[in-house]
């Protein structure tokens, strides 16, 4: 027995010795996010924190232990080449780093049908791209995916993911990506659902079967793809299958998780202590940049010498510092800002939560808030940045000003006094002119023209700019040279979203506006997962992260929309109270609640019936009430919710409905001659009154009248009842 | 050679990406790449050998100084290794001198020609007779200077004048210096290699009955020191702090009591609550500065002023590759180093703090990890090291008895 199970563990350890582990590493996003930037230097080589990206991945797989590596490279091959034996990352031992080249792939689809066809992949490999950064470890992942293949030979993919929560008012993550939602089943952590186009007003369809086949699912709205894949070589075979294949999540990942008939299965491992994310936009660029300055990517910091950047040392509240900075007596460096080697900065100039490259100028007086300036950017005296990036070679003459957003791609130069609009673009090179809005076709011909675009358009550069000077000029200020690229009104609408600069806060304002205007907006959330609870209740509970106010928010909107249906389709008072109590119960809720949601309700019913005076306004109460009076009153079994009821219809007319606060006294006497309120509540409500502040008292006074009247009513009662 | 700079490489990177774990590991795996370099290391005839041999592993420490500053260790072996040349070198040539004035006699060249410098041979002896007693004085230190740049010129202008069978002698004589270099640096490894049980050694004469011993976080030295005693049929108690962020002190804890030991674990904000209970503290170091200070991991500080509060004694086990010539105020040394945050908190728990796509884009939540806490001389009772117990005012002795003051400065600055 013993033999038995040496023998068998020699077996797996053989198998290990066989497969040196393996990596590909896609040297080309295949889109266009970083444009214009991305038509000069692939993205790749876009330094974040001053270090070339690449060399992040690169790094991470060598100290993971990965063996071999291959490059693909299609855009800018020769630039991505050199890079690598220039910096010796291909003369390491024990770390093969290997190219591949392609010129004609337009996706990553494409990528992997040309790796199948070299056949260098011999065991089960990673895949990941060149903008990945890292510093999870891989023996437990490629662990937990060996034993599931010898298990199964269908699980041919693990999927790396994090938990991060989306932000509540725009519906992306903090990477700037939309938000993702994924089914997973909580006990084998295999992929079920993944949908990372989410459209929020109609919400998300499950499939039935897949309810019913899997006894527990837990669907998440918190969790990040790092787009690290630990893979079979099956997952090469199916790509030079499916010819159709191109993207790797929403072609790939999608067919795969539709097809029922292979059989084909994706897992998912969640990293907690260690971190991963992927550069996908400029919004992803800023929040890894602050991440690695933040040092989440330990030992991946700046001041770790991990390949070959130079010295840096850290200092107080964050600030990195390399080893020969000149830096003025006077200007002052805040926190969280990385100075790169060779810097000059002038006097009184203030930088803050903003990386400086390699051998940049900075003159005096020049602010500088969240920027990230790459190398031998020049920058005179008395300009303002914000939120900005600057490419290699950028000159800001004086007093240029860079709205938030701005991106200036490699050798602008801006001219004095000149301000560049916010989440402008500026580049040297001229705007493709046959902009297509499909994305899918967009990176065909990104990938394509720029491959035989960039020798050229290096070269031309120089010459073109000479021209540029006279015939250009008034584009960005005087002695400018660039082309400010223009976006159409759409894309603009939506550049915010991906900038390096944060949402202002007009927009956040204008966003959350909607979301309160449109109940669906707000309650498509509670909308996915059914209240009758069909899901694990532990997942609803786990992922609902809305505090108690949302609650009661939401609560309303779902009990105003039951009952209004109900109207619609005349369902039966019985049913109604049916719906409303399982909703009570779903979103924990007390009596009184319904009591003032269902009268909130009825109240709205009224208002949105065609009205042009007060007094038509009146008519249509009392027609809505006689007609619902029994429904409200089955929710009125105390004096409590009464009171309730009087309150949230101050709240009424105090908040989303002004016109019935001149009725207010007129519309109340309504409920207590209807018998929907009696005159205790009444009573109660207004003693209860009296103690409040002035501001609250502004009912009690406009049915003064009212209240004395039944005050009276009652004493005459009590007398009567004395005689 | 290459085979040689291939190895250096290969550490540096390592050391780069903070792949070596704890000062001990890191020592011993510097002493033995030195050895390698020193074997490997061709020397040329005639001039300065020893020089050759220092400016060698001088070099090699640099890069690995340079490739983590935070490790002290590094450091100290490195200048370790660099004292333990000169001394060698010291001694050969005092007793190749010794044994040439004999034959000197009847050579009447040679006697003129060292007739130059009778006074330098007669110190040379003397400095040598004194560094062959261990440890040397701070003294030999201080002479040895001018010596072993002048006393291989001495011997060197001799060997003019007879030419062959000077020449084996000198290759002999090389081959012996390498040879008596490379059997210290063995025991230097020897030595870093047994520095737990070294220390352990002494556990009986410290820890006595029914006392309740107080430590943070978690160190092989300290383990194998609370076994020995264990073994040697002293029974204590042992409080552990468990060391936040890292909370080795766990580890600790489970060690302990698979030994048998009694254990209680508590946070590390609960040490001022426990330390009127505890006779003494006894915890490890990160290492150990020139004036008695010392380097350790975080919380200790906090645990050395509790413990003055309620005068309990603080003692502190370090291994003699801790020991480091250099004092905390010296820019050369960077005393601290910031871990990830992820070590105090799940990134993604807080990921919704941390978005910048909201507010004024600038972090709002700082998280940070310090490794390394600095605890002052007059807190420090005692240090244990395996040459034994010593008071801190005591460590620039010891030290100066380890380290030459040439090699203080390994660094060279940029400028020069």
């Amino acid at each position: 027995m013993g033999a038995k199970k040496g023998g068998h563990r020699d077996e797996a350890e053989e198998d290990l010795a066989r497969d040196p582990l393996q990596a590909i590493l896609l040297a080309d996003s295949f889109a266009q996010k970083f444009r214009p930037i991305t038509l000069e230097r692939p993205k790749v080589l876009l330094p974040i924190v001053n270090v070339p990206m690449i060399d992040y991945t690169l790094a991470w797989l060598e100290s993971a232990g990965v063996e071999e590596v291959f490059v693909f490279c299609c855009a800018h091959v020769r630039q991505v080449t050199d890079y690598l034996e220039t910096t010796k990352w291909l003369t390491q031992p024990n770390f093969k780093v290997s190219t591949i080249e392609s010129h004609n792939c337009v996706s990553a689809g494409d990528a992997l049908r040309v790796i199948y066809e070299k056949n260098v992949i011999r065991g089960d490999f990673i895949l990941i791209s060149g903008d990945t950064v890292s510093n999870m470890s891989l023996t437990e992942v490629l662990q937990e995916h060996k034993e599931r293949r010898r298990k199964d030979s269908n699980a041919v993919m693990t999927m790396v993911i994090k938990k991060s929560k989306p932000s509540a008012i725009t519906h992306q993550s903090r990477l700037g990506t939309d938000e993702l939602i994924m089914a997973i089943d909580p006990d084998t952590k295999q992929l079920l659902y993944y949908e990372d186009k989410v459209e929020h007003l109609k919400g998300i369809t499950l499939d039935k079967a897949m309810l019913s086949e899997n006894a527990s699912v837990s669907l998440y709205n918190d969790k990040q793809d790092c787009y690290i894949d630990i893979c079979s070589p099956e997952v090469l075979i199916l790509f030079n299958d499916n010819f159709d294949y191109q993207h790797i999540r929403r072609h790939f990942l999608k067919g795969l998780l539709q097809d029922d008939i292979m059989g084909y299965k994706i897992f998912t491992y969640e990293i907690r202590s260690s971190y991963a994310a992927r550069i996908d936009n400029y919004r992803s660029y800023d929040a890894i940049s602050k991440d690695i300055i933040q040092r989440w990517t330990y030992p991946l910091v700046p001041d770790v010498q991990f390949f070959k950047n130079s010295a840096t040392k850290l200092e107080r509240q964050g600030m990195y510092r390399a080893s020969e900075v000149g830096q003025s007596r006077s200007a002052q460096i805040g926190p969280s800002t990385v100075i790169g080697n060779g810097t000059t900065i002038g006097n009184k100039t203030a930088i803050s939560n903003s990386v400086v490259g390699e051998g940049c100028c900075i003159g005096s007086n020049v602010t500088i808030e969240g920027c990230y300036i790459w190398h031998n950017v020049t920058i005179e005296d008395g300009c303002k940045l914000k939120h900005a990036i600057i490419c290699d070679g950028v000159i800001l003459k004086a007093g240029a000003v860079l709205e938030p957003g701005v991106v200036l791609s490699f050798k602008v130069v801006i001219g004095e006094q000149f301000v560049v609009p916010a989440y402008s673009k500026v580049s040297l090179l001229r705007q493709p002119i046959n902009q297509d809005s499909d994305e899918e076709l967009e990176y065909a011909d990104d990938s394509s023209g720029v491959a035989e675009h960039s020798p050229i358009a290096n070269g031309a550069i120089r010459n073109d700019s000479s021209e540029m000077d006279a015939c250009t000029t008034s584009e960005v200020g005087t002695n400018g040279v660039g082309f400010i690229w223009s976006l159409n009104e759409a894309a603009l609408e939506e550049e915010w979203r991906h900038s390096v600069a944060p949402i202002p806060a007009d927009k956040l304002a204008a966003i959350m506006l909607a979301a309160n205007g449109d109940p669906d907006l707000l309650t498509h959330d509670e909308n996915i997962l059914p209240p009758s609870g069909e899901l694990e209740p532990e997942s609803v509970t786990n992922d609902s992260d809305t505090d108690v106010n949302d609650e009661a928010t939401y609560f309303e909107k779902e009990v105003e929309a039951t009952f209004l249906r109900a109207v619609e389709e005349d369902v039966k008072n019985d049913h109604i109270i049916l719906e409303v109590n399982s909703l009570r119960l779903s979103y924990n809720m007390t009596a009184l609640d319904c009591a003032s949601a269902l009268f909130y309700s009825v109240m709205k019913l009224a208002l949105d019936m065609q009205h042009n005076t007060a007094s038509e306004l009146f008519t249509n109460v009392a027609k809505v009430l006689a007609k619902w009076k029994t429904l409200l009153k089955s929710y009125l079994l105390t004096i409590d919710e009464e009171i309730e009821v009087i309150m949230k219809f101050e709240d009424i007319c105090m908040g989303s409905a002004r016109e019935y606060a001149v009725l207010f006294e007129q519309i109340l006497h309504l409920l207590y001659d209807k018998e929907i309120i009696q005159e205790e509540a009444i009573l109660s409500w207004a003693s209860e009154k009296e103690e409040a502040e002035e501001s609250d008292k502004v009912f009690v006074k406009k049915c003064e009248k009212f209240i004395r009247w039944l005050n009276e009513a009652s004493e005459e009662e009590e007398e009567d009842e004395d005689e | 050679m290459p085979d040689v700079q291939a190895q250096v490489n290969d550490f540096v990177v390592k050391l780069q990406k903070r792949k070596i774990e704890g000062s001990k590991a890191t020592a011993k795996l510097t002493a033995e790449l030195l050895r390698s370099v020193i074997s490997q290391q061709r020397i040329p005839h005639g001039s300065n050998q020893a020089g050759v041999i220092i400016e060698a592993v001088r070099g090699v420490g640099e890069q690995l100084i340079r490739a983590n500053p935070v490790e002290l260790a590094v450091g100290n072996i490195v200048r370790r290794v660099l004292h333990i040349i000169r001394e060698e070198d010291l001694s050969l040539t005092t007793a190749t001198i010794g044994g040439l004035s004999v034959s000197a006699a009847s050579d009447d060249e040679d006697e003129l020609e060292r007739g130059d410098h009778p006074a330098l041979s007669a110190a040379a002896v003397a400095a040598a007779s004194r560094s062959t007693l261990r440890p040397p004085s701070l003294q030999t230190l201080l002479e040895d200077v001018p010596h072993s740049a002048a006393v291989p010129h001495t011997y060197s202008s001799g060997g003019d004048s007879e030419g062959k069978s000077k020449s084996t002698d000198k290759n002999s004589r090389t081959r012996k210096l390498k040879h008596n270099i490379i059997e210290t640096v063995n025991e230097l490894i020897q030595d870093i290699n047994t520095c737990h049980e070294q220390i352990a050694e002494q556990a009986v004469e410290h820890i006595h009955q029914n006392e309740v011993i107080l430590t943070l976080g978690s160190s092989t030295t300290v383990i194998e020191f609370l076994c020995a005693a264990k073994e040697k049929k002293r029974s204590f108690r042992v409080f552990v702090a468990e060391g936040a962020p890292r909370y080795q002190g766990h580890i600790l804890a489970k060690e302990l009591v698979a030994r048998g030991l009694q254990t209680t674990i508590i946070t590390d904000s609960a040490v001022f609550a426990m330390i009127s209970r505890v006779n003494m503290v006894i915890v490890g170091a990160h290492a150990v500065m020139a004036n008695g200070s010392v380097i350790a991991p975080v919380g200790l500080n906090m645990v050395a002023l509790a413990a003055q509060r309620h005068a309990v004694p603080f003692v502190v086990l370090a291994g003699i590759h801790k020991l480091c010539p250099l004092y905390p105020h010296n820019p050369e040394v960077l005393l601290n180093e910031l871990k990830s945050p992820s070590e105090l908190l799940d990134f993604g728990e807080f990921s919704d703090c941390m978005d910048f796509g909201t507010g004024s884009g600038s972090p709002l939540l700082h998280v940070v990890n310090p490794a390394f806490d600095y605890v002052p001389p007059k807190l420090v009772s005692l240090f244990i090291t395996d040459t034994g117990g010593h008071n801190p005012s005591y460590m620039y002795r010891l030290i100066a008895d380890y380290y030459s003051a040439d090699d203080l400065v390994i660094q060279r600055r940029p400028s020069s």
